[in-house]
């Protein structure tokens, strides 16, 4: 819901240190989604993200998630999709130049990231979208990936 | 963070003469004089003629000619034609390439094809959304952004690759630009945009129209602050209001221009106004130039090109330099 969004954008620093909190329990649980198999997993982690994401966020389920680089104001839910930063045609009034009567996602992030512990992640250069990704679980992803990480270290 | 962009001295550069791929709009930027680009309008048209006639009217005034990529999501002749027709002539261009009508196998495909048709200066932008064009029942693309597309175009030049990894026989050689808009909000955000630009790959950018200098000096004293004034050239953005009407009409209907209202003062104030726009933007050229970190100017004169010259000459940014122009063709009836 559009004001929700906005309510987590002004609050990206709680949603900043609710995540670091949630994120070493998905990865902890790394055995529970190894037994499971992740392919079965996905189907009911990615509804529980999207439940979750869809209402503070107005998430869409990319399935590469950088809400963390972009504080907490999903990019995604700009029209043109922008991963990387504001496009020129921001209305002065910090609007959407395609929704005139929406704010900006990215004036959005920036305040959001402003408030942020890691306030720098908004500069970070994203690369494309990924689309075969549309609709999968980015928790999962982020289990597996540190998982792997961990093997790959041993 | 770290940018992986570095610029030799102009005395590493290589002498004109056998500069190589080096493009002449490149060679200008580089060796430190200020360079002039323009906008050319792409015509509504298949006769190759509309775009000479077009391109005559900037040669031996600017350095480059900007050919939009559908400029306001309106539909036009191609960038890439436009500019491989003029390549063809010898004139230098800037292609513009936006991100929303293709997608990243069409781009690549394009920039190659850019490469090879002569073309040595791209110019990578996100682009207007459909809904202020022409045909706003379209799909838009934006498959990638003008970051992502920075970083691609880059990879086929440096790295001798596709986005997919898979390796080019030959790579192009490419002078890389990007757009900044510091006019439009979030203000405090656009100088570390322009730093994304930089680290994915951009050496020029040309901006927005600056109609307020005080904005524009804020937008350069922080990239200065952060460094940026030494890693690309910075060619801002101007152009001659009509009249007042149109000033307001920008106002309303183009986003992301902003139009201060003593700039708007002035013109309703004034006897002739399209004489007024015209000096308004010289004016702005000369205070422009004596910002650190300016390298040229861009001029975008929508249907006003005719005056470009004038504005050039009249501003007096091109000192005795007169930039290239073709050699003028022998008549068939001396």
């Amino acid at each position: 819901m559009y004001s929700i969004r906005l309510w987590a954008a002004r609050h990206a620093r709680l949603l900043e240190l609710t995540y670091q909190a949630v994120e070493p329990v998905i990865i902890k649980l790394q055995p529970l989604w190894k037994s499971v198999g992740y392919a079965r997993a996905e189907k009911p982690v990615a509804r529980l993200e999207q439940a979750c994401k869809g209402l503070l966020f107005d998430c869409q389920m990319c399935g590469q998630c950088i809400l963390s680089s972009t504080g907490m104001s999903c990019s995604m839910n700009c029209p043109k999709h922008l991963r990387n930063g504001p496009c020129g045609g921001v209305m002065q009034n910090g609007n959407c130049e395609v929704e005139p009567d929406t704010r900006c996602v990215w004036v959005e992030a920036w305040e959001g990231s402003q408030r942020m512990k890691d306030s720098d992640a908004i500069q970070i250069v994203q690369l494309p979208v990924d689309h075969r990704l549309q609709g999968t679980s980015s928790w999962l992803r982020v289990a597996r990936q540190a998982a792997e990480r961990r093997e790959s270290l041993k | 963070m770290t940018s992986r962009l570095t610029i030799p001295n102009s005395s590493q550069l290589p002498p004109a003469e056998d500069a190589g791929n080096v493009g002449r709009l490149e060679r200008v930027l580089r060796s430190g004089q200020f360079a002039v680009t323009a906008e050319l309008a792409p015509p509504d048209s298949a006769d190759p003629q509309e775009v000479h006639a077009r391109a005559q009217l900037f040669a031996g005034h600017v350095d480059a000619m900007n050919a939009t990529d559908g400029s306001g999501a309106n539909c036009h002749m191609s960038s890439v034609a436009m500019c491989a027709l003029l390549a063809r002539e010898g004139h230098e261009t800037v292609m513009q390439i936006s991100c929303r009508d293709r997608n990243r196998i069409a781009i690549q495909g394009d920039v190659l094809g850019a490469a090879a048709l002569g073309i040595r200066n791209l110019l990578c932008l996100t682009g207007d959304g459909v809904q202020v064009g022409d045909h706003p029942e379209a799909k838009p693309v934006f498959d990638l952004d003008s970051l992502s597309l920075l970083d691609i175009v880059a990879g086929l030049r440096d790295k001798h690759a596709f986005a997919s990894g898979r390796t080019l026989t030959s790579a192009p050689q490419v002078f890389l630009g990007a757009a900044a808009n510091p006019f439009a909000p979030p203000f405090a955000f656009r100088p570390h945009r322009l730093a994304k630009k930089i680290a994915a790959g951009a050496q020029f950018i040309q901006t927005q129209y600056c109609f307020d200098l005080p904005r524009f000096q804020d937008f350069m004293h922080r990239a200065r602050d952060l460094g940026l004034l030494e890693k690309c050239f910075i060619l801002p953005g101007v152009g001659p209001l009509a009249s007042a009407r149109t000033a307001e009409w920008i106002r309303r209907h183009v986003p992301g221009v902003h139009i201060p209202d003593d700039v708007l003062k002035r013109l309703k104030g004034a006897r002739d106004q399209k004489a007024e726009g015209r000096d308004i933007c010289i004016e702005m050229i000369q205070q422009l130039r004596e910002i650190e970190g300016v390298s040229g100017v861009h001029i975008m004169a929508h249907r006003q090109e005719a005056f470009v010259p004038e504005i050039v000459q009249r501003a007096g940014i091109l000192g005795a330099r007169r930039p290239w122009t073709p050699e003028p063709r022998p008549t068939p009836y001396p």
